[in-house]
């Protein structure tokens, strides 16, 4: 969460004493992490004139020596970890070719104005949420869907998040801007995460597991727990899937490989990422990680490195090399290993 | 004894060759099968049988049924027309995606054959079927006060 540096010249003028800046003459908004004030200690919205608060633009040296002088807040650890979890949209783009830093500085002033606005909470793939949107087509105006977040994609203002539930046996979906002005409303009924970072195989799983009543009451976690992860394993449809969902290494999904053939089990090893083996960067990329991967990308990376590697051992019958559209320079050198 | 070897090289890429992987489009078109979901005889019974309508023609220009469209099917070995009133093709936000192709089943004056909608219908349609509605011609929203539940 960031707070407004009120726009009051006189009020603006103490903040900025607070945290040891110069008052900058413009009239533009300034914005100032969660973390420097000390919410447990007086209560939910305490008044930075009265209280030594922090309140830089930045994160900076000027933060620490005024709560070193006031001698209350205790500085955690950096969110910064945790937040890149619970607000993914605010970390940039994957694909470097898609990344503009000025578009990238507007659309993140955008966002915090819209979150000033509206409160969008945190959650994650697996959380059951109410969104209340305004609808023209409604005859009330408003529409309200629940239904459990399936996905969760996008950066930046074209973060988008979809939901799923079961109405009158009919499975339905809705796709929601998560900073469309529409929204008049985001509720966490259940907040919570799952086995997987998508779960598009609901679409094939039995109806009771995307079912969820309307009228569901909101469940609160007690403060400062850490956000539960549902173990449960989702019992699916017989084949035909509408993917093939064994290939997916799914661990949400109740026993899958007795759902399968022989054929599909043995495509399933052989589609298993064999090139992992021979990829000389697996190293790097795991210690250091690529520069905007999040978090779950490389522990799913890291899985799938060490699967693979377990698959190759226990399966050493089957070559393992791969198809020649899918590798590049690496796969070359393989390849020419082999002949 | 070169394909061997090359089977040998390459085993994925000679299976995966002969497939075709795109992942389809879902689309509404010529001679996909709908859901018929109001309770209207002759879908009742159509669906009872496990011979789901097809679809012999979409009244638009695209001859992709889109929401809302109206459609002719082929229905017990009759023609009827029917209003898609719920797609599993991927929507605009905010429009609801469906987890299959659902019709409602109408006359030529728009009037719906059945008595009552048992599935949920998106709120869109409410707009959509306000302007495909003429007056002195066929009136669609009939269909919108047979449903039991908007989404």
């Amino acid at each position: 969460m960031f707070l407004n540096v009120p726009q009051d010249e006189k009020r603006r003028k103490k903040w900025f004493q607070a945290v040891l800046r110069d008052n900058p003459k413009t009239k533009s908004n300034f914005f100032c992490c969660e973390d420097h004030f000390d919410f447990e200690c007086s209560g939910r919205r305490k008044n930075p004139e009265e209280e030594g608060v922090a309140a830089p633009t930045e994160e900076g040296e000027a933060s620490e020596t005024v709560q070193e002088r006031s001698g209350r807040c205790v500085r955690k650890p950096s969110l910064a970890e945790e937040y890149k979890q619970a607000y993914p949209e605010f970390l940039p783009d994957p694909n470097p070719k898609w990344r503009n830093s000025l578009r990238e500085k507007l659309e993140r002033m955008d966002m915090l104005k819209r979150r000033n606005q509206i409160d969008i909470p945190e959650f994650y793939v697996g959380s059951i949420l109410a969104v209340t949107i305004s609808d023209p087509h409604a005859q009330g105006k408003t529409n309200r869907f629940v239904g459990i977040c399936i996905e969760r994609k996008g950066c930046g203002l074209r973060a988008e998040f979809t939901l799923r539930n079961v109405v009158d046996h009919h499975g339905v979906e809705v796709r929601y801007e998560l900073y469309d002005p529409t929204i008049q409303q985001i509720q966490v009924l259940r907040l919570e995460k799952r086995l997987d970072n998508k779960l598009f195989y609901l679409r094939d799983a039995l109806p009771e597991y995307s079912t969820f009543p309307f009228d569901m009451e909101p469940e609160i976690l007690p403060e400062g727990a850490p956000i539960p992860v549902n173990p449960i394993k989702v019992q699916l449809k017989k084949r035909p899937w509408l993917e093939r969902w064994e290939r997916q290494e799914l661990q949400g999904v109740y026993k899958i490989s007795k759902m399968i053939n022989k054929k599909q089990k043995k495509n399933r090893i052989l589609r298993r990422e064999p090139w992992v083996k021979y990829d000389l960067m697996k190293e790097y990329r795991l210690t250091a990680g690529v520069i905007g991967w999040p978090a779950a990308r490389r522990a799913r990376a890291q899985y799938l490195y060490v699967k693979c590697s377990k698959a190759h051992e226990r399966e050493t019958e089957f070559k393992f090399v791969t198809c020649p559209n899918t590798l590049g320079s690496v796969g070359h050198a393989v390849r020419r290993a082999v002949a | 004894m070169f394909k061997t070897i090359l089977h040998k090289i390459h085993p994925v890429s000679q299976t995966a060759r002969t497939i075709h992987t795109t992942s389809c489009l879902n689309e509404v078109r010529l001679l996909c099968r709908l859901r018929v979901v109001d309770n209207s005889e002759i879908g009742k019974q159509a669906m009872a049988e496990g011979k789901p309508p097809r679809i012999i023609c979409v009244y638009n220009k695209q001859r992709v049924g889109y929401i809302g469209d109206r459609v002719l099917v082929a229905i017990k070995g009759q023609k009827k027309k029917g209003i898609l009133v719920g797609l599993k093709q991927t929507q605009n936000t905010k429009v609801p995606k469906f987890d299959s192709n659902n019709v409602a089943l109408i006359d030529d004056s728009g009037a719906p054959l059945g008595t009552r909608i048992h599935a949920p219908i998106p709120t869109i349609l409410r707009t959509i079927l306000k302007e495909r509605t003429h007056t002195k011609g066929a009136d669609y929203t009939k269909l919108l006060s047979i449903a039991t539940k908007f989404v």
